[in-house]
């Protein structure tokens, strides 16, 4: 770790005006907010985040971790806890798939400390990445080059890689996030906007260093999720090589508006697979207008993983992810859901 | 002398919870890394990123200009400071033969290069990641270049380690039934929760060192002979210690570092290697290959069992574990061949690891056996009971007791293993395939000599004072039970210390040995008390006058002759002298060769191993046995694998501590779960160097894996281990549990895993 300066953040146009720096993406600029920390200090004492200033915007908290439920949706404000959103009554019966995707993250003592603004900006796992002693790494040092794509990478993407990076995104939450339509609202010293989740992550492309939409100094301070018929019947399913405490090896968001056997609706999203939160609109077009059986959950998981791309480590991971959409796809249809 | 007819009898064996608990839980209990010393100066490391080659420069500019930095040790600065001692391997007492901060010569990736001292951590710390080294690297080899056989590379260091009897290969060709497979196991680190850490203080020209360790008179006498100085020089203190495993038993490369350090700033500096940086300071656990070939006849006897092993060591070293010693005499079996090849590889030198020769070993021969019950359609309990043996095939030598049938019949029962249908992948309950598996764990019965001081008080508390370890196995009351016993005090009455060089030297904590070996002593020790006081007692005018002074045992605060007369024990003290008297012993294995008898107290003294092994105990061998059944869950569809239930039976000799004992079990059948699905250190291979090096990368179990575990210990009596009869667990149970796993995942799916840790993708 290297020495940086601390402060606290007074009120919100403060915060964003003394973060707003020159810097060639967010995630990079010299100035940090802190939120939980969980991410943030962690990569900070391995030396792969080295910013000069940290805001702490825990003051905000008050103002910015509201959870409300009403008929235009869920709110759920940027500073709240992996745990209380969770566990909060409103969450477990009308977004089951938020509140499991929450659970099944981390441990017990990091959701209490994570807040959701800090969970969708969690970094990769990739090893190389975090382990500044391996010298080629675009993302984070540009133009290094990729120790992965011919190294180990069991734990890497088949989805939206490119030839610069491979790293999977490791979140579970963003998975519920982007398969229900959220949108994310954006404070910023430029002012403020509102955006579609599934604008907020950057396909890797040839600048993997550029994760997010976010300028520097932005801050995200609030999700919405609409009201839609599918949000109760959904689930996360999370297929990991241990019970708890583990990222995904693959995961599958599904949330059904299913009508007599037959499929109106349906989102899907994949974790543990993919470059970014990955929602598959092919998996759902196989789907729709039709009946959710076996036959129908294959084709889907196929159309799913249709422009894989794998690198040896990881050669399993379609057929892994088919198996756990698949499995996925049965049990969300087997739900009983009240109405 | 055979002490145990002398006890009080009601102490060893008795289920008491850990004596040191208490303190422990409410964070009272000071291990080495807990130690601060005022005006303590902090070291960090910087280690290598190349696994082969030579450093060209260093640039400490940027280092050195970190505000608070005090003295940077690299090889230009510290050559020659440290002397040479052996590797441990070879009679001295080093982790590996490469001298610290030497030569600008790069052995292996993680290797020392530099220690920034600094007055606080955060400023070692940053300037060690200013540190530029600029090194040349050369192409190295990461450790097997194939997954199958490799050419033979070094002759075996130890004589004996590769049994045969009859010939294998013809009996082999000419069986009715034959196996013939590979087994792989893999690079495994430690990754105990107390770091690498050392503190080291000079006080003139006397220094201490705070180091976890699980041998503190190796420690003492290494670091001395490191360093040029005379061993009494140096005192090594750890009286706990936060985990260890085999991997703080050999003198690592830094802590001559800190010692030199310590000694140019004159003042205490205190080191803690990161989690990614044990990785390479002290030793792991190679990757292992086995060639396992099994010929038997349709009833399933035995006719030839042949067993080849691989193993990887560095390039300075010739470190193995040889595990056919133990896989050779584990059933009867007329023809046996073994081998065992080291590889090496520019990789740090492997070291001990939990039964580091078991583990892998028995994995590879307990899956063939399953492989060989599948073949011949039978049961595998059944089939290890055709098997079963009294004597070593290898030279007939009989087991000295082997319960090994029992442990079956036990686990068996509490398992429920008669439900169980034989045919894999026909155990379904819901989405999920069910595997039940079984395999024998064994372990040698290994004996060092010890010694001890007890000091009895007359108020009747008692100070047991011995150089041994307690890693969280439960020494201190196992030490405490024994001494209680013999002394015939209360368990509360005894204070017992343990760790610190300066104590009566006591053997390292390794190879299970030190339970049966330090309560051995402290037994002596006692019984030297016993006796002198019984001997004045009888001769003296008092109660006991004329008893027969053999039969005098101290109980309650009292000597008690045979017929029933007693004498308070202040009385009987009074008369040696004043205040508490002092027996001491100096214990030497029953079993022992003639070199250990007549060396073994030196060798002993200059902290350098020396152990009877089970292989080597005089007219017979001597093992511990346990029998291990497991369920194992697979998702039908995800493949997830999941271990809900684990039933292990230990017979293991006299237990001293059942308490503690269970507590080393349960934990070594967790760790055996993991040893079969989670544990793996990757390796680039490309450039030699580990990847995962951190406990979020390094997959262990949490506790969300363990449900189930059965720890059922089956009485055992062995008067020939030693005199107390034990025979010492500590090993036993994390034997054969990988084995166990692979068998039950072969019966849920049908599918036979080789290949250690088992992952989904293997069953897909
Ligand atoms: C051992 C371990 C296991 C884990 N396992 C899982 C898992 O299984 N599944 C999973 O999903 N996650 C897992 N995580 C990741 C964890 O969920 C994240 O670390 C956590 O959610 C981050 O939240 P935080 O508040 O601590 O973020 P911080 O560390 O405080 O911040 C992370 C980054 O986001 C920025 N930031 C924070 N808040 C905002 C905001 N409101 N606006 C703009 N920028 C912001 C910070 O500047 C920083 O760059 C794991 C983490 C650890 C350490
Ligand atoms: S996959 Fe991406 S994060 Fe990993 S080494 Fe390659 S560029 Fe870096």
């Amino acid at each position: 770790m290297r020495p940086f300066a601390y402060e606290r953040a007074g009120d919100l146009v403060s915060a964003v005006t003394a973060a707003t720096i020159e810097a060639d993406s967010q995630i990079r600029a010299p100035i940090q907010f802190l939120a939980g920390g969980t991410t943030l200090l962690d990569l900070m004492k391995i030396d792969v985040m080295r910013p000069e200033r940290l805001i702490d915007i825990n003051p905000l908290e008050k103002s910015l971790s509201e959870i409300s439920f009403d008929r235009s949706g869920l709110r759920l404000g940027a500073l709240a806890r992996m745990s209380a959103v969770a566990h909060h009554p409103d969450v477990e019966r009308e977004y089951p798939v938020i509140s499991q995707a929450l659970k099944l993250g981390a441990s017990a003592q990091l959701r209490n400390m994570a807040t959701l603004g800090g969970n969708v900006l969690q970094r990769t796992r990739c090893p190389y990445f975090r382990d500044v002693s391996w010298h080629a790494c675009n993302k984070r040092d540009p133009g290094s080059g990729c120790s992965a794509r011919q190294g180990l990478n069991r734990n890497h993407a088949v989805l939206g890689t490119s030839d610069h990076c491979i790293a999977a995104y490791p979140g579970d939450f963003a998975q519920a996030l982007i398969a229900l339509d959220a949108t994310v609202s954006i404070a910023g010293s430029k002012g403020d906007r509102r955006i579609p989740f599934s604008d907020l992550h950057r396909l890797p492309a040839d600048t993997p260093h550029i994760e997010t939409t976010l300028s520097p100094g932005e801050l995200i301070t609030e999700f919405h999720f609409p009201a839609r018929p599918w949000a109760r019947r959904s689930l996360y399913l999370k297929v990991r090589d241990r019970e708890s405490y583990e990222f995904a090896v693959a995961s599958a968001v599904v949330a059904l508006d299913l009508a007599d056997g037959v499929v109106r609706d349906i989102r899907i999203a994949l974790g543990g697979v993919a470059t970014v939160p990955w929602r598959s609109l092919a998996a759902e077009d196989a789907l729709r207008g039709k009946p959710l059986d076996e036959s129908r959950a294959g084709m889907a998981a196929e159309a799913a993983f249709a422009t894989a791309k794998t690198f040896g480590g990881n050669d399993f991971k379609p057929e892994l992810g088919r198996a756990t959409l698949v499995r996925a796809l049965l049990a969300v249809a087997m739900l009983e859901v009240r109405s | 002398m055979n002490v145990s007819a002398r006890a009080e009898g009601g102490m060893i064996g008795r289920p008491t919870p850990r004596i040191d608990g208490r303190l422990k839980v409410t964070g009272a209990a000071r291990y080495p890394s807990d130690v601060i010393l005022e005006d303590t100066a902090y070291a960090f490391l910087v280690m290598s990123t190349i696994a082969r080659g030579r450093i060209k420069e260093f640039d400490l500019t940027e280092a050195q200009a970190v505000d608070g930095v005090l003295d940077i040790l690299t090889y230009e600065n510290t050559k020659g400071k440290v002397r040479k001692s052996r590797y441990f391997m070879r009679g001295g007492y080093a982790a590996s033969s490469v001298v610290p901060l030497e030569s600008p010569k790069i052995w292996h990736d993680g290797q020392i290069v530099a220690m920034v001292v600094a007055e606080t951590y955060e400023a070692a710390r940053e300037a060690a990641y200013k540190v530029r080294v600029e090194s040349s690297a050369r192409e190295a080899a990461p450790g097997f270049d194939e997954r199958r056989p490799q050419p033979r590379q070094t002759p075996h260091i130890f004589a004996g380690s590769e049994p045969q009897v009859g010939d294998a290969e013809t009996a082999f060709q000419d069986s009715d039934v034959q196996i013939d497979a590979y087994y792989t196991t893999p690079t495994q680190h430690h990754n105990a929760i107390e770091l690498y850490t050392t503190t080291c203080v000079w006080s003139g020209d006397q220094l201490t060192v705070h180091e976890p360790s699980q041998y503190v008179h190796g420690l003492k006498n290494g670091l001395a002979k490191q360093l040029g100085i005379k061993p009494e020089k140096v005192r090594a203190v750890s009286p706990f210690i936060g985990g260890a495993f085999g991997a703080k038993a050999a003198l690592t490369s830094r802590t001559a570092l800190v010692a030199i350090a310590a000694k140019r700033l004159n003042r205490p500096v205190k080191l803690v290697a990161t989690r990614q940086q044990g990785f390479t300071v002290s030793t792991y656990r190679a990757e292992t290959q086995h060639h396992i070939k099994l010929g038997a006849d349709r009833s399933g006897r035995l006719m030839s069992l042949s067993h080849e092993g691989w193993e990887v060591s560095s390039r300075s070293d010739d470190y193995k574990v040889a595990g056919t010693e133990t896989t050779a005499l584990l059933y009867a079996c007329p023809n046996v061949f073994t081998r065992v090849n080291i590889v090496h590889a520019d990789r740090s030198t492997p070291g001990f690891m939990r039964s580091p020769a078991e583990v892998p070993y028995v994995f590879a021969l307990e899956s063939a056996m399953d492989e060989l019950a599948a073949a011949l359609s039978m049961d595998p309990v059944e089939l290890r009971r055709i098997n079963d043996t009294r004597v070593s095939p290898i030279d007939q030598k009989p087991f000295s007791s082997r319960s090994l049938r029992t442990c079956y019949d036990r686990a068996a029962e509490a398992f429920g293993w008669s439900k169980r249908n034989p045919v894999p992948g026909s155990m379904q309950d819901g989405e999920w395939l069910v595997g039940w598996g079984c395999a024998t764990a064994c372990y040698p019965t290994n004996v060092a000599p010890a010694e001890a001081r007890v000091t009895l008080a007359p108020n009747g508390t008692a100070r047991v004072q011995t150089a041994g370890h307690d890693l969280g196995t439960g020494a201190y009351t196992a030490i405490a039970l024994t001494a209680a016993e013999f002394l015939g005090v209360s368990l509360e009455s005894i204070n017992v210390e343990l760790g610190d060089s300066t104590l009566p030297p006591a053997p390292v904590a390794g190879g299970s040995n030190a339970t049966a070996s330090i309560c051995n002593a402290v037994a002596q020790a006692c019984e030297d008390i016993r006796d002198r006081l019984a001997r004045a007692a009888v001769q003296s005018g008092g109660a006991l006058r004329g008893a027969d002074a053999t039969s005098i045992r101290l109980s309650r605060g009292a000597l008690v002759s045979a017929d029933g007369r007693s004498e308070e024990l202040k009385e009987s003290l009074s008369r040696l002298g004043f205040g508490p008297i002092e027996g001491f012993s100096k214990y030497v294995p029953e079993v022992a060769s003639l070199p250990i008898r007549i060396m073994g107290h030196t060798l002993l003294s200059r902290g350098l191993p020396v152990m009877t092994i089970g292989t080597s105990a005089g007219d017979h061998v001597q093992y511990a046995f346990g029998a291990e059944f497991v369920e194992v869950r697979v998702h039908e569809r995800t493949r997830e694998i999941r271990v809900p239930r684990l039933v292990g039976a230990f017979a293991a000799g006299r237990i001293v501590s059942p308490t503690t004992a269970r507590s080393q079990l349960l934990g070594a059948l967790i760790w055996g779960v993991a040893s079969a699905l989670h544990e793996e250190t990757e390796i680039d291979e490309r450039v030699t160097r580990y990847v995962n090096k951190d406990l979020a990368d390094y997959m262990i179990p949490v506790n969300a894996d363990i449900r189930d575990v059965e720890v059922i210990l089956v009485p055992e009596e062995d008067h020939k281990v030693n005199a107390l009869g034990i025979k010492g667990l500590g090993e036993l149970g994390n034997v054969g549990t990988n084995a166990a796993i692979a068998n039950a995942v072969y019966h849920a799916t049908g599918r036979r895993i080789r290949d250690l840790p088992i992952r989904i993708e293997d069953l897909l």
